[in-house]
C-alpha cells in the first residue's frame, strides 16, 4: 500500500456535466442564522445581535440544543408591534438595544447586526444602522451587518454572509508584500493548528486563517494573497476577496486523505514547494489516516448512502465516502449547486451519480423510502422518524459541529458514519 | 424591540404546532420562510416523537416574494391534503408570512377542500407560544364541537368528563393524563374525550357528551373550557392536582361536579410522599429556602407543595406567563413575597443570586442558572429539554405525581445526616465544608469556590464587595471572620454572610470580626 494516494490520473469528467434534479417544494433546512452557533465560539470578542422575531431567538436556542453559556455572545432584538408601526421608531429602538447591550458587555469589540426574514421583509436597513452605530461606538466597537434570513440564506450560507461582511474591513497588504496563504472558513482550532504545522514543514510560513480567532486580528488582503477555501459554502466571501486582488486556489475540500492531499498540494504548487518537501510533510499523517480509514472501510464498503440537502458539505462528503470508503451513492442532495467552487469535487464523483438540488422534502422522502438505503444523512427533524421506519441515519448537523477536516480527522469523520451502523447491529444482536 | 438572550416561550405558531402534533388526523399548513422548519426538531429530538409533526411549511424564499406567494400557499395546502388525507386542517402564518399578508384562511377556503379548515390568526409580534396553543385549541373547539343535541350519547350511566389541556412538548403531559385518567376512572367517572393530546377531529366534535371538564393546564385549556361552559353548560375544574393535598382537593371538586360522595372517593387516596414528608428523616427539610419559577400553573402549585407538604420556606415565586400574572401575585401574597413577572432570563438570574435560595424549583432555564450559582435545582415546568422526557413513568399530577415531586425535589439536596457530619467534622477529607452532596459525586461546590476566590482580595483591601451581597455591602470582614465563615457549610454560607452583614450594618459595625459572626448567628436563630 502506498503511503500517499495521488489524485487518480484516471479522473475523467466524473459528474462535471451532471444535470441535477432541481426541486422546489418544502425545504427542510435551517436558515443562515444557525451559523451563529459556531461563529460566536470562533470569533471570541464578537457578538451577534439578530434583529428579528421571537421565532429567530427560538430557532438559535433550539438548534444550539443546550443553554450552557449563561450570557452567550449572541442575542436577539425582538421586533414587536410598535416597531412595525413606524420604521423611524424601529431604528431608534435598535440603537437603544445596542447601547444597552454594549453597556453590559464592554468586552465586545465587534458587533454583528444580523438581518432576519422579518427585518428583510419590513426593509429595516441594517447596513445604515451599522454605519450609524459604528460611528457612535468607534473606536472601541466596530459594527457590521449581514443577513442570515431564511428567505436569502440556507444554513451554512450564513457563515458566508458573515465572513463577506468582514472582508471590506480587512486592511490592504503593503505593496510587494510576500505571498501569504489565507485559509478561509471556520475550522476547529485543533484543525487549524495541524494545518499550520504541515504547511510550515513544507516551508510555507505565512499562513493566516479567516475568520480570525479575535476580531482585532486583521488579515491583510491583496495581490499577494492566495486563498484556499476550507469550506464549500463561501461563494460571496471568495468573490469579495478576489475583487481585492486575492487569487483563489483550485482544489477540492480537505475531507479525507485524498481531499486533504489535493487541497494542500494546490497550496504547495502555488508556493513552489518541491515534491520531496511535500511528501515528507504529509507522509506521517497520511499513513496514520490510512490506517484508521482501513478499519472504517470494513464496515462501510459497499453500503448504500442517501444524502438529504443540509450543509453544502454533501458533495465533498459523498466524494470521500465513495472514493475512500467504497460507499455507493444513491442520491446526493445539496441545497444549491455552485459549479465553480464544486468543479474539482464534481469531477471526482463517480459518473452517473444522482444529484438533486433544492428540495421537495415529501417527494425526496418517497425516493428515500423506495431505495431503502443502508444509511441516510439528514437533518434533525427527519432523523428519528426515519430510524423508526427502520433506516440508519446520521445527523447532518454533527458534520458541521465536529472537527472533520484534515488527515488526523479523517478517521473521526469515517467513524461518524460507522457508529450508527455498528450501534444498530449491536442493539439488534 | 426587546433584547433577548434566551426565551422561555417560542412564537405562537409553535403553540399551534404543539396542538396539531398532539392530535391525530389533523394537518397544519404553515405559511413560513425557509428555516422555520427548525420547529420540527423540538418534537423529533427533544420529545423524541416517532413521527414528524403533521406540518407542511411553504418555505418561501426571497425570489418567491416578487412572484406569487399566495399561489405557493395554495399549492402546498392542496398537496398536503392529497398526501396526508387529514380529517381537519389548520392554516396560518408564521411571523414573516404575517407581514406579507397572504390570508391563508381565505386562500384555503377557495380550494373548497371537503374537510373542515380552521384558520388561525396568531399575532406573532404580540403573543407567544402558550397563547398560540390556547388560541389554536379554542378555534378547533369552536369550529368542530357539535351542539349537545347533535352528538352521539354514550350509554353509560356514570358521570362523564373531558380532560382538557395536554399537548405535545408539554412538561410530563402524557404521564399526567395517564395518572388523572386512572384516578377519575377509579372514583367512578367515565372519560369522554382527552384533548388535544390523542384526540381526533371526530373526538372534538363529541366534546358535548360530558357533564363537566377537567382542566389540567389552564394556560392552554381555560379559554376553551370557558367557551364550553357558556355554550354547553359544562362546568370545569379549577384545582390543579399537583401535590398530595391539592390532589385530595381535586378529588373533592370532581366528586362534587360528578355528584359523587367525596369522602368515599378519597378513601383510597394514598401517596407515599405524604408519609415520607412526615417521617423523621425529613425533618432537615424544614424551612429550606426555595425559589419557584415556571409557567403560572406549575409555579403556584409547586409553591403550595413546597410550603405545605415539604415544610420549605418560599422566598420567591415568579412566572414568565404574563397572562396569568394575577394568579401568581395572589400566591406570592400567601408567602409574603413579591412575585417576579418576567421573561427576562437575566432578571431572574439576578433575583435568584440575590435571594440565595437553598433549592430552586424552575424550568430548564433556572436549571442552568442554578448550576452556575451552585444551587440545587429541580425542574417543575416547561420550557423543557430532552432530559425532561424521562423513559420511566413520571407524572407531576395525582398521588403518584406527589411521590415523583418528593423524590425529584429531595434528590438534589444534601441528606440530613450528611449535613450534620459536615457541621461536625469541618476540614474532613470527605465531609468538608465545600463538599457537594455525596450521592451526586461529592466534588467541590461551584459557589463555594467562587466564594473563596472572592475572599482573598477582600482581606487585602479591607473592602467588602462579595458577589452574593451586592445589596448590603457596607462592613468589612477581618481575616479571622472570613476564615470562620469558610468553616460554615456552603449551603448556608451565603445566608450566614448576608445575615452577618445585615446585622453589622444595622448596628453600625464597620469591621466584622469572629465575634460579630456569632452574635449575628445568635440574633437570627432567636427570631
Amino acid at each position: 500500500m502506498s503511503a500517499v494516494i495521488p489524485i487518480r490520473k484516471e479522473i475523467g469528467k466524473g459528474c462535471t456535466d451532471v444535470i441535477p434534479l432541481v426541486e422546489r417544494g418544502q425545504r427542510e433546512v435551517f436558515c443562515g442564522l444557525t451559523g451563529i452557533i459556531w461563529l460566536h465560539r470562533k470569533i471570541q470578542d464578537a457578538f451577534f445581535l439578530v434583529v428579528g422575531s421571537r421565532t429567530c431567538a427560538h430557532l438559535i436556542q433550539s438548534a444550539a440544543g443546550v443553554m450552557i453559556f449563561a450570557e452567550p455572545r449572541f442575542g436577539t432584538a425582538i421586533i414587536d408591534e410598535r416597531d412595525l408601526a413606524g420604521l423611524a421608531d424601529a431604528n431608534e429602538e435598535l440603537d437603544k438595544v445596542v447601547h444597552q447591550l454594549l453597556a453590559r458587555r464592554p468586552e465586545i469589540k465587534l458587533l454583528f447586526l444580523v438581518g432576519s426574514c422579518p427585518s428583510e421583509v419590513i426593509k429595516l436597513d441594517l447596513s445604515r444602522a451599522a454605519t450609524r452605530l459604528s460611528a457612535q461606538h468607534s473606536p472601541s466597537v466596530r459594527v457590521l451587518n449581514y443577513s442570515g434570513s431564511g428567505i436569502e440564506t440556507t444554513f451554512t450560507q450564513g457563515e458566508d454572509a458573515c465572513l463577506a461582511a468582514m472582508v471590506p474591513e480587512m486592511p490592504s497588504s503593503p505593496v510587494n508584500a510576500p505571498q501569504e496563504l489565507v485559509i478561509v472558513g471556520t475550522l476547529a482550532d485543533v484543525v487549524e493548528d495541524q494545518f499550520v504545522r504541515i504547511l510550515n514543514q513544507m516551508g510555507i510560513d505565512r499562513v493566516r486563517f479567516f475568520p480570525p480567532r479575535r476580531a482585532q486580528d486583521h488579515v491583510p488582503m491583496g495581490p499577494n494573497t492566495q486563498l484556499l477555501l476550507a469550506q464549500p459554502f463561501l461563494a460571496e466571501t471568495a468573490r469579495l476577496m478576489q475583487a481585492r486582488g486575492a487569487s483563489l486556489l483550485v482544489a477540492p475540500f480537505p475531507l479525507g486523505i485524498e481531499g486533504t492531499t489535493a487541497w494542500l498540494q494546490s497550496a504547495a504548487t502555488a508556493f513552489g514547494v518541491t515534491p520531496e518537501k511535500f511528501q515528507s510533510a504529509v507522509y506521517a499523517p497520511t499513513a496514520r489516516a490510512e490506517a484508521s480509514l482501513a478499519r472504517a472501510k470494513l464496515h462501510l464498503d459497499g453500503k448504500r448512502i442517501f444524502f438529504f440537502p443540509d450543509s453544502q458539505l454533501e458533495i465533498p462528503l459523498a466524494r470521500f465516502l465513495s472514493r475512500e470508503l467504497g460507499m455507493k451513492l444513491l442520491e446526493v442532495g445539496t441545497p444549491y449547486l455552485h459549479r465553480q467552487h464544486m468543479a474539482v469535487e464534481l469531477a471526482m464523483l463517480p459518473e452517473g451519480t444522482f444529484l438533486s438540488e433544492g428540495q421537495d422534502v415529501e417527494k425526496q422522502l418517497d425516493r428515500c423510502r423506495a431505495l431503502h438505503p443502508d444509511m441516510v444523512v439528514c437533518g434533525l427533524g427527519l432523523a428519528n422518524p426515519l430510524e423508526v421506519e427502520g433506516m440508519t441515519t446520521k445527523w447532518a448537523i454533527e458534520l458541521v459541529f465536529t472537527p472533520i477536516q484534515g488527515y488526523d480527522q479523517a478517521g473521526d469523520l469515517a467513524e461518524l458514519f460507522t457508529r450508527p451502523l455498528l450501534r444498530r447491529m449491536r442493539l439488534a444482536a | 424591540m426587546q433584547l433577548t438572550l434566551w426565551t422561555y416561550e417560542g412564537p405562537p405558531h409553535v403553540g399551534a404546532m404543539r396542538v396539531a402534533t398532539a392530535m391525530e388526523d389533523v394537518h397544519y399548513v404553515l405559511h413560513a420562510p425557509q428555516g422555520d422548519t427548525y420547529a420540527d426538531l423540538l418534537f423529533t429530538m427533544i420529545e423524541r416523537l416517532q413521527k414528524r409533526p403533521p406540518v407542511t411549511y411553504t418555505t418561501f424564499q426571497a425570489r418567491d416574494l416578487g412572484r406569487d406567494t399566495a399561489e405557493l400557499f395554495k399549492t402546498a395546502s392542496r398537496e398536503a391534503f392529497e398526501r396526508f388525507s387529514p380529517k381537519a386542517m389548520l392554516v396560518g402564518s408564521s411571523c414573516t408570512a404575517e407581514l406579507i399578508q397572504d390570508d391563508p384562511g381565505g386562500l384555503c377556503k377557495a380550494l373548497n377542500l371537503p374537510i373542515p379548515v380552521v384558520a388561525l390568526d396568531l399575532p406573532s409580534y404580540q403573543r407567544k407560544e402558550n397563547w398560540g396553543a390556547s388560541e389554536t385549541f379554542y378555534q378547533l373547539v369552536r369550529n368542530l364541537a357539535l351542539p349537545k343535541d347533535e352528538v352521539a350519547k354514550s350509554e353509560s350511566r356514570k358521570p362523564r368528563c373531558n380532560i382538557l389541556g395536554p399537548t405535545a412538548l408539554g412538561f410530563r403531559h402524557r404521564d399526567d393524563v395517564a395518572e388523572i385518567r386512572q384516578l377519575l376512572t377509579h372514583i367512578g367517572i367515565d372519560i369522554n374525550v382527552v384533548a388535544p393530546l390523542t384526540a381526533t377531529p371526530g373526538d372534538i366534535a363529541q366534546l358535548a357528551d360530558a357533564d363537566f371538564n377537567v382542566v389540567l393546564y389552564p394556560e392552554i385549556a381555560n379559554l376553551s373550557a370557558q367557551w364550553l361552559q357558556r355554550n354547553f353548560k359544562q362546568p370545569f375544574t379549577k384545582t390543579i392536582p399537583i401535590g398530595h393535598s391539592a390532589t385530595c382537593d381535586f378529588v373533592g371538586e370532581v366528586a362534587q361536579l360528578a355528584g359523587l360522595d367525596p369522602v368515599a372517593a378519597l378513601q383510597s387516596a394514598t401517596s407515599r410522599a405524604a408519609w415520607y414528608t412526615r417521617s423523621v428523616d425529613s425533618t432537615y427539610l424544614t424551612n429550606k429556602r426555595v425559589f419557584v419559577f415556571g409557567d403560572a400553573t406549575h409555579a403556584v402549585a409547586a409553591a403550595r407543595v413546597a410550603a405545605q407538604e415539604m415544610g420549605f420556606t418560599v422566598v420567591g415565586i415568579g412566572t414568565y406567563s404574563r397572562e396569568f400574572a394575577r394568579e401568581v401575585r395572589e400566591a406570592a401574597a400567601l408567602y409574603g413575597v413579591e412575585a417576579l413577572i418576567s421573561d427576562d432570563y437575566l432578571e431572574i438570574e439576578a433575583r435568584i443570586a440575590e435571594l440565595n435560595p437553598e433549592l430552586v424549583l424552575g424550568t430548564q432555564m433556572e436549571r442552568h442558572i442554578a448550576k452556575r450559582l451552585g444551587v440545587p435545582c429541580a425542574v417543575i415546568s416547561a420550557p423543557v429539554h430532552v432530559q425532561d422526557f424521562p423513559a420511566r413513568y413520571s407524572p407531576q399530577m395525582g398521588f403518584e405525581g406527589a411521590n415523583v415531586l418528593f423524590d425529584s425535589w429531595v434528590h438534589p439536596l444534601m441528606m440530613g445526616l450528611e449535613e450534620h457530619l459536615i457541621g461536625m467534622f469541618r476540614g474532613d477529607a470527605e465531609f468538608h465544608e465545600n463538599a457537594a452532596p455525596s450521592h451526586l459525586g461529592g466534588s467541590v461546590h461551584a459557589q463555594s469556590q467562587q466564594d473563596s476566590a472572592n475572599a482573598a482580595p477582600l482581606m487585602q483591601t479591607g473592602q467588602t464587595t462579595a458577589a452574593t451581597s451586592q445589596t448590603i455591602a457596607a462592613s468589612a470582614w477581618d481575616a479571622g471572620a472570613e476564615k470562620e465563615l469558610k468553616k460554615i457549610p456552603f449551603f448556608v454560607r451565603g445566608k450566614a454572610r448576608r445575615n452577618t452583614e445585615r446585622y453589622a450594618l444595622e448596628r453600625g459595625v464597620t469591621l466584622i470580626t469572629t465575634e460579630t459572626l456569632y452574635e449575628s448567628k445568635a440574633y437570627f436563630s432567636q427570631s
